[in-house]
């Protein structure tokens, strides 16, 4: 561990000036934080937290539709547990953990095969799993409508508002102020859709990508193999998580996402609106698409005015610049998903602030 | 009693409340004040701080892997008693009960109580009895309150707490709350961890023996050892270092904890105590600790630093920091 | 979106399958990797098995663990 800190030191004297990686996975997020990663990384090199957590990006309208659905008394909501906070709309916010409180049926399980599970138990009533994720989690629900057609489970739908990573990427790359300098790729969304996806980034940005695993030492690897291809001003995809990720990914799980889904466009909070980079429901399964099922009206997402989370998550502000930062938006009142998430960059920044501070 | 089920007239205060004090709860914590069967005990207290502490009980389910709901409703209670420097001495017993609810589960429960009273040196001395509909609890519900007599020289809590000080713990993190985990409803997993619900007093009394410098101690229940590093460190304005090389976790609590995502610092003990002594004398403490069967496993974790003040910082271990957060209150399996 | 673990298959039934993590274990859907055994490591997400470790990738996990002072293996 103790080289690869002095090798990324070394690099990063090389580089000479400010050097910005973007993670955009949530869960990397997590791991950089919770191992202390970015105190151990030279002062020029700084790790930003992209759009990478799927629950975080969920825009407002997405809960407002879940939490209506919670409280029509003849359906059962099941989620995983990374839903429950997230605030809706303003000026009301609400989440689920409220509807809960106040007598929703919500559910929270571990894999959408639980909610079709649900639906069997409960014939009764009508199961809506609320569909979040990216690539790694978006064909686990796909196998589970699959699973539901072909048992003929009649009461269980999915709320779909999965999420897909090259468009984003691309959408952060496509403003002038930007300053990325190497991306940390999403080790297990890869693992899925095969390494070969971030191609088109170096070769159309020139922007290094390497394919990170989740313990601190593939992180620090990866960053030493960034740090080492912008010295040399190279512009690869390299896969730093090799004992999981190929070029080519899981060939069964691909097919099962383009059995039942279709690219749409999608809304991203903080973000807005980003073509491509959703998936819905074929038509071929609309009777498990929740929102044809139930007449659900995606509301036109209301950002809370005021709301810089695009402008934090593209690096360009930081977020003491956000007026919210510290006032509105608080850890335990969050706005937007840069405070939604625990390792945020606005709730990590808050954090971490307070512990200079003091 | 030939019914099979508690009824709504059982909390009437009529002939079947009587009957079930009578046959189920009398017997089974048998001793002269509560045999008196009085509105109130009459306790004669000494001159000196006695310990008071209540606390409620709704667990479910309300069996789980190493305990129930009554086993834990007398550990609970005497723990908070014992981290105060306090010897267990009376409980009381306040128990709702849903209507419906098996009676051979109320003996079950009943007898739990008695075997950890009598192994936690506790008389049950007054209790309640009522009964809600079906459906407007879970079960049972159950409330003890505890009474000890304060038998440390000094006065233990957070604002004794200093730089300098070791913070030790007496054993294994996140067994309780992993066991009870697995149980729940649609979070499906198996796992062979035991909940290590028990009775600390004898524990601690050991520790207080000991001869060392002790300054608070405090039993991590719900919210694990991060809520109680936590609220230390705020309440005595000082900062905790602890080195997560040290944390002792077991391979299945983490394998849980690995499964669903979540972090075992953040997970309810009913068993260990978190013990903050003078620097100089950790070795002592912990040696009296490994003395006794309860904290085997015990060993230093950390120690108490004048900054960062009010907050709980982890040392990683790649030799990064972060800080440890008060836990949101939930424990939900997550995909991110 | 990436909690995933390893976890090592322990019992086989066609496309579903009992996986442990040191010992907590559940069941998991394995219609995504190819050809599962018995004794085999999987990645794990939300309840399905989405990798097969090769012997040689264990290994590999097992050191940077070991360098970690974290748990590998389970035996």
């Amino acid at each position: 561990m103790n080289t690869l800190v002095s090798t990324i030191n070394e690099l990063a004297r090389r580089v000479g000036r400010d050097v910005r990686l973007m993670e955009v996975c949530g869960t990397h997020t997590m791991s950089a934080f919770r191992s202390g990663l970015p105190q151990l990384l030279p002062s020029n090199v700084r790790l930003i937290s992209g759009p990478g957590c799927p629950v975080c990006v969920t825009d407002t309208n997405y809960i407002d539709a879940a939490i209506a659905l919670c409280r029509r008394p003849d359906v059962i909501v099941a989620t995983f547990g990374d839903l429950v906070r997230v605030p809706g709309s303003p000026p009301t916010g609400g989440s689920l953990e409220r509807e809960r409180a106040a007598g929703a049926d919500l559910r929270v399980v571990y894999s959408p095969t639980d909610a079709v599970a649900l639906a069997q138990e409960n014939p009764a009533k009508q199961v809506v799993f609320l569909g979040v994720g990216f690539e790694t989690t978006a064909p686990t629900v796909a196998a589970s409508i699959v699973q539901a057609a072909k048992d003929g489970v009649r009461n269980y739908s999915v709320l779909c508002a999965h999420k897909t990573m090259p468009h984003a990427m691309e959408a952060l790359l496509h403003d002038q102020e930007v300053k990325i300098d190497g991306f940390i790729c999403p080790g297990h969304v890869s693992v899925i859709t095969g390494a070969a996806m971030y191609r088109f980034i170096c070769e159309k940005y020139k922007i290094p990508c390497v394919v990170a695993g989740f313990e601190a030492w593939d992180m620090l690897k990866t960053i030493e193999m960034l740090l080492a291809q912008i010295v040399e001003g190279h512009a690869e995809v390299e896969i730093e998580y090799s004992r999981s990720v190929n070029e080519r990914g899981n060939v069964a799980a691909q097919k099962l996402l383009t059995e039942v889904f279709e690219e749409c466009d999608a809304g991203w909070r903080g973000l807005g609106n980003i073509p491509r980079s959703g998936l819905a429901i074929r038509a071929k399964y609309a009777q498990f698409d929740a929102a044809k099922a139930f007449g659900v009206k995606f509301e036109a997402a209301r950002p809370h005015p005021g709301c810089r989370c695009g402008d934090v998550l593209r690096g360009v502000i930081t977020p003491p610049d956000c007026k919210l930062y510290g006032k509105t938006c608080t850890p335990t009142d969050p706005v937007g998903p840069c405070m939604v998430s625990i390792e945020g960059t606005c709730a990590a920044f808050f954090k971490y602030d307070r512990r200079a501070a003091a | 009693m030939e019914r099979d089920r508690i009824l709504l007239a059982h909390g009437g205060g009529g002939s079947l409340t009587r009957e079930l004090i009578e046959e189920l709860f009398l017997p089974a914590f048998d001793n002269p004040r509560l045999r008196l069967l009085e509105d109130s005990a009459v306790l004669s207290l000494k001159a000196q701080d006695y310990a008071f502490t209540t606390d409620s009980y709704v667990v479910k389910p309300y069996f789980f892997p190493g305990g129930d709901i009554g086993k834990l409703a007398v550990c609970g209670t005497v723990n908070d008693l014992a981290v105060q420097g306090a010897r267990p001495l009376w409980l009381s017993l306040g128990v709702i009960l849903e209507e419906g609810l098996p009676l051979a589960d109320l003996r079950k429960i009943v007898d739990s109580i008695r075997a950890t009273a009598v192994e936690a040196g506790v008389e049950i001395v007054t209790g309640d009895t009522k009964v809600v509909e079906r459906g407007k609890c879970e079960g049972l519900y159950i409330n003890t309150t505890g009474i000890g007599e304060i038998v440390t020289p000094r006065r233990l809590g957070a604002a004794e707490v200093r730089p300098g000080d070791a913070v030790i713990v007496s054993g294994n993190l996140g067994e309780h709350g992993v066991a009870v985990l697995s149980r729940r409803e649609g979070i499906a997993f198996q796992t062979s961890v035991v909940s290590d619900c028990a009775a600390l007093w004898q524990l601690v009394k050991t520790v207080l023996d000991a001869g060392a410098e002790i300054h608070a101690m405090r039993d991590p229940t719900r919210g694990g050892l991060a809520a109680t590093l936590c609220d230390i460190a705020r309440a005595s304005g000082i900062g905790i270092r602890l080195q997560e090389t040290a944390l002792p976790i077991g391979r299945e609590v983490r394998g849980a904890c690995d499964l669903l995502g979540l972090d075992p610092l953040t997970i309810a003990n009913e068993g260990k105590v978190v013990v903050f002594c003078r620097g100089a004398d950790a070795e002592r403490v912990l040696s009296a600790m490994k003395s006794h069967p309860l904290g085997q496993h015990a060993c230093v974790i950390g120690e108490v630093t004048e900054k960062p003040k009010g907050m709980a910082l982890l040392r990683t271990t790649i030799g990064g920091e972060r800080i440890i957060d008060m836990p949101t209150g939930e424990d939900l399996p997550r995909i991110c | 979106m990436c909690l995933a673990i390893p976890a090592k298959i322990v019992e086989l039934n066609g496309t579903t399958a009992t996986i442990s993590v040191d010992g907590a274990s559940r069941e998991v859907d394995v219609s995504l990797v190819e050809e599962p055994r018995l004794g085999d490591y999987v990645l794990v997400h939300a309840g399905f098995a989405i990798h097969k470790w090769e012997k040689s990738e264990v290994d590999e996990w097992e050191a940077i663990r070991a360098a970690a002072g974290l748990p590998g293996v389970t035996t």
